[in-house]
């Protein structure tokens, strides 16, 4: 039936297909890795298609009745197109397999038939999965589950929504034993990482795994003893954690021919827009079919949108596609792509993700492309057919980033791929899929702490560990005990757990899946609402729905200020609510500069190409000449690092002291360890007053020369004990990752009924929670959760302590007469940061506040003051 | 800052960080708690406490820290400790809701009445907190009023409206906001003409509300002085500056 099918359309059967079929009839997991275009999808239904195409007749109820296949993927988006393309075999072969999609903007109605009669597929998201695992009566609902397909697997397993996801999936997995897992990746570096977070169970072979079960081996509290262990949990597991995880890979494609732009011959020293080269980029695109142009930040798509169009002399269709944009506007930019009526559309890592757009001829990457990996994805969307290479247009920004682009075609054509650290479980994600169990059904200690041992990212979680979580759900995990009458989950008389009340579950479902984003505002053309009654002064008030943007991007703005957003230029006239208020602007030119730094630094692996490439001159040669020459001053006035070793420059310049250092290690570490040696700078008095960085280089200013300093000792590794931990503490940004934790650990609800809590709310009182939590109870489990977020995440801690390792006793100092050539780029770098940590807050309230010096203003009031209140307070 | 709020205020910086103003002609000075200290009649009035927050949302199911209450009993202690006022005024929401006071912790309680003993302790009523003083008069140390007077000034919880010549109030937990360097800082402030004045909330889980909302402007016919509460100083903020 199948085979006949494929012929009809000309078409045989892949490889990769027919062994996804065959991994299914052993029954096994399977893990499928193949490149874009190669028709994974399909693979991944394949079997389910043919298991279904084979069964007798469905029971309308009872059991067999249930969901057959639950497909999940981590953008809504996808689930309607995969809709749309599994229609096709199904109508066309005549199968009598009902499919149907469920996200968030499902009607209630539809979701309300789904229960009662569910599809034998069900396209869905993570989100919704979590809330599933909150149904009542979710055990009864998924008991005929035969197979879940995981889309895009790679870009979501390392993260807190695949935490969630391997969460969910252990949950059904208990639902339905026989459920096979099936996911579908991109190509990566390591699917052996990936089959190991997909593999249910304890991994039979513990030094295999990249998740090793860390419990296993230590001791046990004596109180969890009397739990079932080992071989007892597979059996009640059933057959799905005995299977393995079947690697299949599909063919590569051809490879694709990547060229780099040199806009007339020059690269520019510095920048981080790609400014100089868009009429080039133009050029390529009037001679392009459909072309897609990736930058970095959704502000880099504004400006290169405006720049595009402020010489589109031909008027060609280009369009703008980011995360800000609101949904409607993107969706009508993605229904023209596919329509073919577009020639350009300009977009962010929005369009990274698996839909297939219509046909894309080119992809242009403008500015530097970061990792192998996420270029690989980029290039991927140009061509959607193996057999024909995919072009690319890769356009460095500044010298530095040429080297960038320069390695990542030479990855690229090693198919050497960025490899992600091993990712532990978060236990603010734990505490939400926990109470998540207790609102679906009483769940038994030691049970449920077997199956989230048996989920990848938790094989290490501890009984003790797991226990601190449950009580975090219960009372809030305080170590004063006064909430106990006030638990959200309650013991039952055999000792289970189960919700306190259907109020308290009804909570749960609304903030259930909230994996939370950066507070957004909705930004909205403001109207003034005439004022009908009694003459008060006129109001503005939001009315059509521009976009969204991170609520922290307008805390900076007065009202009046100009910005760029979707592609216009606009006025600011403030906030209302959860709305920020614009209006259109005359100005061309935007007061406010729209910048973002890289939202993700250079892979580790691309790092070390660069660093590779800089010390190697033979490898200089296939670079631009001007690239060359300025190596080749840089050698001449200062050194050539080599790959082994730190180069450390400093020199005066005007009225200040500069240390420029270049790690080449990204962003985030590089901002991370500025604001640790600023620290050691102030202690050691040597006045440091600001700094800036790249993902290349760094560059500290102070009062006072820093060439005299032991620069071993400054850089030295234990900066990350003490000088972390404190500076920490203080940070703005640790109350925004625990804020984060408290909402998804469901300490904080987001939504009530009734009333949804607005971000400015929730992020003023999180703070107020944080200063006396910290004072408080600094041990606390969320606490705890936040500085390991904050580590791992935005600080890149784990990167910066590789770093420091590796240059220990291997800094090249080089005290300079003035600039050498490379540290231009990092000192005409924007986004300066004064050196103030936690001391920012008062020096700019200080700033904004009257002159009311001490010293002089005492004495002029004192002068008259009356006698008996001099030195009263 | 105009000459005549300079006048009316004829602020001074304290060595403590606080301000010095005048109110209505009474000498006051603008602690870097956020409470009010009252030099010739030596009494302390802070706003807003709403002890028992923290469990007040525990009850309710969200499982706030429940450490607000000895949070807030800490700074007003700090402040006792340091002024020895012969009489302390709260003015008004002291605690969050009608059973707050039982909730308390045994320690809290304690605490409470301790530094009750030996000055004159008044509980002025506001909103929240009516039927909590109501309900444990037996339990608290201390009188409970509506309002009173204070030499040239007038103490109530909620400010009434027009022109209200030496009242002050709390209830609505002014909070202002400055920007510089991309960065937005909010903290709350005291607001204050040197007629009247609106009190910053003392309480450690306390929001604010914008001190240009119309119900806190509103209450002034010229441009207040917002005086926002700094790590160790009172800053005096110009109201052209607030965003």
């Amino acid at each position: 039936m199948f085979a006949d099918w494929f012929a009809s359309r000309g078409w045989s059967p892949r490889r990769h297909q027919l062994e996804m079929i065959a991994a299914a009839e052993a029954g096994s997991h399977a893990l499928l890795v193949a490149p874009t275009g190669g028709g994974k999808t399909l693979a991944g239904f394949l079997p389910s298609l043919v298991e279904l195409a084979e069964r007798g007749p469905r029971p309308a109820f009872g059991p067999g009745s249930g969901v057959h296949t639950l497909y999940l993927s981590p953008l809504k988006a996808l689930t309607t197109d995969v809709e749309r393309n599994l229609m096709t075999p199904i109508r066309e072969i005549g199968l009598n397999i009902h499919v149907e999609s469920r996200t968030g903007d499902t009607k209630q109605s539809k979701k309300a038939r789904q229960r009662e009669f569910p599809p034998d597929i069900l396209l869905t998201t993570p989100e919704q999965l979590a809330l599933f695992c909150a149904w009542d009566g979710a055990r009864e609902y998924f008991a005929d589950l035969k197979c879940v397909v995981l889309d895009e697997v790679h870009a979501i397993w390392s993260g807190k929504r695949g935490d969630l996801l391997s969460l969910g999936l252990g949950r059904l997995q208990q639902f339905a034993p026989g459920m096979r897992r099936v996911a579908l990746s991109a190509t990566v570096d390591d699917p052996e990482m990936i089959a190991g977070w997909l593999r249910p169970g304890r991994p039979s072979t513990a030094a295999r795994s990249p998740y090793p079960f860390h419990g296993e081996g230590t001791a046990r509290p004596v109180s969890s003893l009397s739990r079932s262990d080992g071989e007892g949990d597979h059996a009640k597991h059933g057959g799905g954690v005995d299977r393995d995880v079947t690697i299949v890979r599909g063919d590569p494609g051809a490879p694709p021919v990547i060229d780099v732009l040199v806009s007339e011959g020059h690269v520019p020293w510095a920048g981080h827009t790609g400014q100089h080269a868009i009429p080039e980029v133009y050029e390529a695109l009037k001679r392009s079919g459909m072309t897609l142009i990736f930058v970095n930040t959704r502000w880099q798509a504004e400006f290169v949108f405006q720049s595009l169009w402020a010489i589109n002399e031909d008027d060609l269709p280009i369009a703008l596609h980011h995360g800000s944009l609101a949904a409607e506007q993107r969706r009508k930019v993605e229904a023209a792509m596919a329509r073919g009526d577009l020639r350009a559309v300009v977009c962010t890592s929005t369009l990274d993700l698996g839909i297939d757009w219509g046909d894309v001829d080119l992809v242009i990457q403008l500015a530097a492309p970061k990792g192998a990996s996420r270029l690989v994805q980029r290039i991927g969307r140009a061509n959607h057919r193996l057999d024909e290479p995919s072009r690319a247009l890769m356009v460095p920004a500044s010298r530095f980033e040429m080297l960038e682009c320069q390695a990542a075609r030479e990855a690229v054509a090693a198919n050497a791929f960025d490899w992600e650290p091993v990712h532990t479980g978060t236990l603010d994600t734990l505490a939400q899929h926990v109470m998540g169990c207790a609102c679906s059904e009483p769940f038994a200690m030691d049970d449920l702490y077997t199956e989230i041992t048996g989920c990848g990212p938790y094989r290490g979680l501890t009984y003790e560990q797991f226990e601190e979580v449950v009580d975090l759900v219960a009372t809030g995990g305080y170590a004063l005990r006064t909430y106990e009458r006030f638990a959200r989950i309650v013991r039952t008389r055999d000792g289970k757990w189960t919700v306190r009340n259907a109020q308290t579950a009804q909570r749960h479902r609304m903030n259930v899946g909230t994996i939370v984003a950066a507070a957004t505002l909705n930004v909205r053309i403001a109207s003034r609402r005439g004022a009908s009654l009694g003459g008060a002064s006129k109001q503005l008030i939001g009315g059509r729905k521009v976009g969204e943007a991170e609520e922290n991007y307008f805390e900076q703005m007065s009202p009046g200020d100009t910005f760029v957003f979707a592609g216009q230029v606009w006025a600011f006239q403030g906030i209302n609510g959860m709305d920020a208020l614009v209006t259109h602007a005359q100005d061309k030119d935007p007061k406010i500069p729209s910048w973002g730094g890289s939202k993700f630094p250079m892979s580790t692996s691309l790092a070390d190409r660069v660093r590779a490439m800089i010390q190697d001159r033979d490898h200089w040669r296939v670079l631009p000449p001007d690239v060359q020459e300025w190596l080749e001053l840089q050698a001449a006035r200062s050194v050539i690092p080599d790959a082994e070793t730190l180069l450390v420059e400093t020199f005066p310049r005007g009225s200040r002291h500069f240390l420029v250092a270049y790690p080449f290690e990204g962003g985030l570490a590089h901002g991370t360890l500025c604001m640790l040696l600023t620290r050691r700078l102030d202690r050691l008095g040597v006045g440091p007053l600001g700094f800036v960085c790249t993902d290349y280089s760094l560059a500290i200013w102070s009062i006072k020369p820093m060439d005299g300093l032991d620069l071993g000792a400054l850089f030295e590794p234990d900066m990350l004990g003490d000088d972390l931990e404190s500076w920490l503490a203080e940070s703005f940004m640790m109350k925004r990752t625990f804020r984060n934790c408290a909402l998804i650990s469901g300490l904080i609800e987001k939504r009530q009924p009734g009333n949804e809590k607005t971000g400015r709310q929730v992020t003023f009182s999180t703070d107020l929670i944080y200063d006396v939590l910290r004072r408080h109870q600094p041990d606390h489990l969320l606490l705890k959760t936040a500085r390991a977020d904050a580590a791992a995440g935005l600080l890149d801690v784990a990167r910066l302590g590789q770093l420091l390792t590796r240059i220990k006793g291997q800094i090249r100092h080089v005290p300079l007469e003035r600039p050498s050539p490379f540290c231009v780029p990092v000192l005409v770098q924007i986004g300066r940061e004064r050196v103030g940590g936690g001391q920012a807050a008062e020096m700019i309230l200080d700033a904004s506040a009257y002159g009311f010096d001490e010293a002089d203003l005492i004495a002029e009031v004192m002068a008259d003051a009356p006698p008996e209140l001099a030195g009263a307070e | 800052m105009n000459a005549a709020l300079r006048q009316a205020l004829s602020p001074a910086r304290c060595p403590s960080g606080g301000l010095r103003v005048h109110i209505e002609g009474e000498p006051c000075v603008l602690r870097c708690s956020g409470a009010l200290w009252v030099l010739n009649h030596r009494t302390l009035i802070a706003a807003d406490l709403h002890l028992e927050k923290g469990s007040a949302f525990a009850a309710r199911g969200q499982m706030l820290p429940p450490y607000d209450s000895r949070a807030t009993l800490d700074r007003l202690e700090a402040e006792i400790d340091a002024l020895q006022p012969a009489a302390v005024v709260l003015l008004g929401d002291s605690f969050h809701d009608a059973r707050s006071v039982g909730r308390m912790a045994a320690d809290d309680k304690a605490r409470l009445d301790r530094l009750a003993a030996g000055r004159d302790w008044i509980w002025l009523e506001g909103n929240h907190d009516i039927a909590a003083l109501a309900g444990a008069m037996d339990d608290l140390v201390g009188e409970v009023v509506e309002t009173m007077a204070l030499g040239s000034l007038r103490l109530i919880h909620e400010p009434q409206p027009s022109v209200q010549p030496g009242e002050i109030a709390g209830h609505l937990h002014p909070a202002a906001r400055v920007a510089a360097h991309g960065r937005g800082v909010r903290r709350p402030c005291f607001v204050t003409d040197g007629r009247r004045a609106v009190l910053p909330a003392f309480g450690a889980f306390t929001g604010g509300l914008d001190v240009r909302d119309p119900a806190i402007a509103g209450l002034f016919a010229e441009p207040p002085m917002a005086a926002a509460l700094g790590r160790d100083r009172v800053h005096a903020l110009a109201w052209e500056t607030l965003r």
